[in-house]
């Protein structure tokens, strides 16, 4: 519809004010007589602390304050907990540690926050941060979840008595190993998948001031809502009614998932700022979000699939370990579990699953939501089966997938799951046919006269979008000149919410996207039922909530028409800005000026269009797509070279093209850069080895591909919007995608998987390792 | 970063005046490496002498057979120049491969030979082209000059003046970027001067060096085929996280192949 309605290519309006560096992020501001803090952090991975001495910190220039445990617990602030839930099979729950704000008595990882001190300037509390004391007795530790599970491995939680809080499984495994035994092909992968360190571009940041007159502390972070956020902070650790803080989170420069939580550093310094009754500004430095955001991804899976003669998988097993960090995040258990398990066996219909989870403690900062959150990893495992399954059958790539593929809708997954629609094997075939499949060989022949090693990947993928909270507060409110401001509980942190919202507002009421402005991270304007914006939900759930608003807004405002038109009401339509009655009209705008005059309106009604929705889903929804990558290898120095990459994208109602191929673009982009470069390391010593952008390697321009992106649009039918999510697909195409053509393409030097990161030396000893016996 | 005294000296003399009257003083020219290791509080010198308002030490010129570059001039300068193109097509094409535009705007000849980074790209043109590094106080060989991981052959205070590139018949450069920070992991500069060939190798180990088996096989015949089975040994290479030394040692080879077939 219309000409800036929903599917219409809108340019970002957000864009000219945050490229002209007129955004406001929490560093741009500051409050008079602010202290600046800084963090003391432990360099050890595992050591108990046998004292703590601040006297050389108190006393250097312009420190006011260093506060450690000691001061926390005097003043009773609790732990941090994981909420996550999980049980074992016969029922006992999951052991979960307590996270102290500040380290007590042992610190558990390189990063972990000990002390935090307050300074005049951010250069004196660093350098006082340098001059504190701490004793340390240092003891072994261990980084990564193989290890940590040894009988001799360092255990981080005595008591608990080993690294593994829950051996977690979906149901007994021995009808999938029946079924797995009479199974006429049997293929098996083992994946590491590697950590990643999120890296937005603006590092975690807080300000907190306290308000003595008004009793009221204002946050400002870098969130993905702040709602939560304000919840947390507010009633657990500072004993306030929630209202009593204000969360502002206005710009964001990046969120991926790693926004959501309460850092243990907001929370000190919000405790800080109540402590000392004034203002406490913290940033932290690169190297601190290296050390201290939390991380995602790293999965160890061990996965094995069986099929029929006929190519059809009859039995799945997956026995993967997630290394959860030294303690547990607030989704951490989750990401495999719930992140990955909501779609789990992904595009495919598994009659026999049988899924093992153990989460492991190690001496590293924790892991939590990363842009996919456990989906990325799922979806790879399952393209990677796949492959093989090719391998095995015989099966051309693309016919062992589509007999696999799930056609009948509703379908109810095996972890109880339920995906509205798609068309997996239409978007697929649209991908073949866009990146030119069938021809492939003739390049790859090409190639090889070059010198150059030539491959094709496919991979399917699914996604779920939504996120676990099932609602969300958005109100619109339309001024006496008929202009419109949405309150949003989403919060855009470089999504483009502000142009959407915008374009909505257009749709249903036909207020030009100019005049229509966005409120957001704010917790004392925006709706009290806000929630937030992640796993891919905004469109849903804050599109849901606004097209509701909007549609209390027509049916008070066709009231006000029919009054005003001295019609009956049921005459009255209402089409792209106008009401009509018979031969008479009048446009939203006069009929916004009359519903705030009480003179104007019908009589009891109250004057004012101003209404909100807090929407509900029936709900997630179930984005799809198909990605295909072809890639050229230097064999001489193991260089890829991404050659094509076509991504076919179901992500239901496309609201605005513009947007959704730029989620895609960023996507593939942060795909990549798993697959090819990313790779948070720790060495066995729980040092952190790849702690800044020389050893860890960021996504360039060199190393994304070209996408050519098309739509596969399956309306959502449990939405009223039908939209699907559109943030993560990129991250859950491209890993498949690509290592499926870096195998293709090695395939006659018979290599069957490289790990991620794929980096020119590991391809170059592949091609090498299988060229040696030959 | 802490506190310092900040010093902009007009001249060469007034800087070299400086560095050598404070306690702990220290140079500074494009800070792109200078200024990182100050954030990280891993230098925190007494004062910083900036080099920037030294005219003397800018600038590119020809003097009969060898090509001259001030050590103030930045990696896009020696890129875009017409002298460099013309005379030594390989160093500016060696300029416009480091790092991006940024730090090519910024960072200079003189800071990266004197930082001797083992992945800076400049060492590798420094000994593969026999170039002669001038400072306040001498004339430096090339094969003198770089010494181990970040340290040279330069005396505390001493400033380098100038690079003097010598014209070689035919050269090229070729660099295999670090997947993470875009240095090299193995660069290669060959150069042919009538019956001499040097090849200059960067990023492989702690400082550059003359890969001797490539020369000796490429004097007798210039060809990338004739150092096909030359091979460099990992002994004593680098290896990080990415790169091991191996892999290094296989890239001297393939990049010193690239770079003859280019020359
Ligand atoms: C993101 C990034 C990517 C980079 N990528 C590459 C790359 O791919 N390849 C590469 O080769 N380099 C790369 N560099 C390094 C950069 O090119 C500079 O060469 C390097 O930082 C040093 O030059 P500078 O002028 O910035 O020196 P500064 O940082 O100012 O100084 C470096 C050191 O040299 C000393 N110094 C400076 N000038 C003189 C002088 N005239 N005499 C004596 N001592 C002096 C200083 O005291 C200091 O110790 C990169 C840098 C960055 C930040």
């Amino acid at each position: 519809m219309g000409q800036f309605g929903i599917g219409q290519p809108l340019r970002r309006k957000e864009d000219p004010r945050l490229l002209r560096g007129e955004g406001r992020y929490t560093d741009d501001v500051n409050v008079d007589g602010q202290l600046w803090a800084a963090f003391y952090r432990s360099p050890h991975p595992h050591a108990d602390i046998l004292s703590i001495d601040p006297a050389p910190a108190r006393a250097a220039p312009g420190v006011a304050a260093v506060f450690t445990i000691a001061d926390l617990d005097a003043d009773g602030v609790p732990d941090m907990p994981c909420e996550v839930e999980l049980s074992d099979l016969s029922g006992r729950p999951m052991w979960k540690p307590m996270r102290p704000i500040l380290a007590r008595g042992r610190v558990r990882f390189v990063g972990e926050c000990v002390a935090i001190v307050l300074a005049a300037t951010q250069a004196q509390a660093r350098e006082a941060a340098e001059l504190l004391k701490v004793e340390y007795a240092p003891l072994p530790a261990v980084a990564d979840s193989e290890s940590a599970l040894a009988a001799d491995a360092p255990v981080l939680w005595e008591a608990l008595g080993s690294n593994v809080p829950v051996h977690w499984q979906n149901q007994d495994s021995a009808p999938v190993d029946a079924a797995m035994a009479a199974a006429a092909h049997r293929v098996r992968v083992r994946i590491v998948n590697n950590r990643l360190v999120p890296s937005p571009m603006e590092p975690k940041a807080a300000l907190a001031a306290w308000d003595a007159q008004a009793a009221k502390l204002t946050l400002w972070a870098p969130t993905q809502g702040g709602r939560r956020i304000q919840a947390n902070i507010a009633k657990r650790y500072l004993r306030l009614e929630q209202d009593q803080l204000r969360v502002i989170s206005q710009d964001v420069g990046g969120g991926f998932g790693m926004r959501g939580q309460t850092y243990p550093e907001f929370v000190a310094v919000a405790w800080a700022a109540k402590q000392i009754g004034g203002a406490v500004k913290w940033r932290a430095d690169r190297t601190e979000t290296f050390f201290s955001d939390y991380h995602g991804r790293d999965q160890v899976n061990e996965a094995e699939m069986g099929l029929d003669s006929d190519g059809r998988m009859v039995a799945l097993k997956i026995v993967t370990l997630v290394n959860l960090g030294a303690y547990m995040a607030e989704n951490g258990p989750r990401m495999p579990i719930e992140g990955g398990g909501r779609i789990i066996p992904c595009c495919y219909h598994a009659p026999q699953f049988h899924f093992s989870v153990k989460p492991v403690f190690t001496n590293t900062v924790s892991t939590d939501t990363y842009r996919g959150a456990g989906r990325p990893e799922a979806n790879f495992l399952m393209e990677r089966l796949m492959d093989e399954a090719a391998r095995a059958t015989g099966l051309p790539r693309e016919e062992v997938r589509r007999r696999n593929y799930i056609t009948q809708f509703p379908y109810r997954t095996p972890m109880g799951y339920v995906i509205d629609s798609g068309e997996f094997a239409r978007g697929m075939d649209d991908a073949l046919r866009m990146a030119e499949w069938s021809t492939f060989e003739e390049r790859r022949t090409e190639a090889r006269a070059r010198g150059r090693l030539r491959g094709i990947g496919v991979a399917a993928f699914i996604e779920a979008a939504g996120g676990r909270a099932p609602t969300e507060d958005m109100r619109v409110r339309v001024d006496a000149e008929g202009a419109v401001t949405v309150f949003s509980g989403s919060h855009a942190h470089g999504q483009g919410h502000d142009t959407v919202f915008s374009q909505l507002v257009n749709e249903f009421l036909g207020v030009d996207p100019d005049r229509v402005r966005l409120v957001q991270g704010d917790t004392d304007v925006t709706p009290r039922g806000s929630i937030g914006t992640f796993g891919s939900r905004s469109s849903m759930m804050g599109g849901g909530g606004l097209k509701a608003s909007c549609e209390k807004i027509v049916a008070k405002a066709t009231l006000v028409a029919a009054h005003l038109m001295q019609a009956e009401p049921a005459a009255v339509r209402f089409e792209t800005g106008v009401f009509r009655a018979g031969a008479s009209e009048t446009t939203f705008s006069e009929v916004a000026a009359a519903a705030w005059d009480a003179r104007r309106i019908p009589e009891g009604m109250t004057p004012g269009l101003d209404e909100s929705c807090l929407f509900q889903r029936e709900a997630e929804n179930f984005p799809n797509g198909c990605h295909v990558c072809e890639v050229e290898i230097d064999p001489d120095t193991g260089t890829p070279e991404i050659v094509r990459y076509v991504a076919i994208d179901d992500c239901g109602v496309v609201l605005n093209p513009l947007i959704v191929h730029g989620q895609v673009y960023g996507g593939v982009a942060q795909g990549l850069g798993q697959a090819m470069v990313e790779n948070a390391l720790y060495d066995a010593d729980g040092q952190l080895v790849s702690a800044t952008y020389m050893d860890y390697g960021m996504p360039r321009a060199h190393h994304m591909a070209h996408v050519e992106a098309g739509f596969n649009t399956t309306p959502c039918r449990t939405n009223p919007l039908g939209v699907k999510g559109a943030g993560e697909a990129g991250a859950c195409g491209a890993p498949p995608a690509f290592i499926g053509a870096l195998v293709d393409a090695l395939r006659d030097h018979g290599v069957t998987h490289i790990d991620m990161p794929a980096t020119p030396e590991k391809i170059w000893r592949a091609i090498n390792r299988a060229n040696a016996p030959a | 970063m802490r506190n310092f005294d900040y010093h902009a000296p007009a001249s060469l003399d007034a800087a070299v005046a400086l560095i050598g009257d404070k306690e702990d003083g220290k140079l500074i020219a494009g800070g792109m490496t200078l200024l990182p290791t100050l954030k990280q509080r891993l230098a925190a010198p007494s004062d910083l002498i900036d080099l920037a308002g030294v005219a003397e030490l800018k600038g590119i010129k020809r003097e009969g057979d060898e090509i001259v570059i001030g050590a103030m001039t930045c990696h896009a300068d020696v890129a875009a120049s017409d002298v460099v193109k013309s005379a030594i097509p390989a160093l500016a094409s060696l300029a416009g491969v480091i790092g991006d535009p940024a730090v090519r705007h910024r960072g200079t000849i003189g800071g990266s030979i004197a930082n001797a980074d083992p992945a800076a790209d400049y060492p590798g043109a420094v000994v593969g082209l026999n170039a002669k590094i001038v400072t306040n106080k001498r004339v430096i060989a090339a094969d003198d000059y770089f010494i181990d991981l970040f340290e040279t052959a330069l005396e505390q205070g001493e400033i380098i003046t100038s690079v003097r590139f010598p014209i070689p018949e035919r050269a090229a450069y070729q660099k295999f970027r670090h997947p993470a920070s875009g240095y090299a992991v193995v660069g290669v500069m060959v150069a042919k001067f009538g019956a001499d060939v040097r090849v200059g190798v960067t990023g492989a180990a702690g400082s550059a060096f003359r890969a001797s088996d490539f020369e000796a096989a490429l004097s007798e015949n210039f060809s990338a085929d004739a150092i096909k089975g030359v091979k460099m040994s990992p002994d004593g290479l680098l290896s990080d996280i990415h790169c091991t030394n191996e892999y290094r040692a296989h890239l001297v080879g393939v990049m010193a192949r690239r770079a003859v077939a280019e020359a």
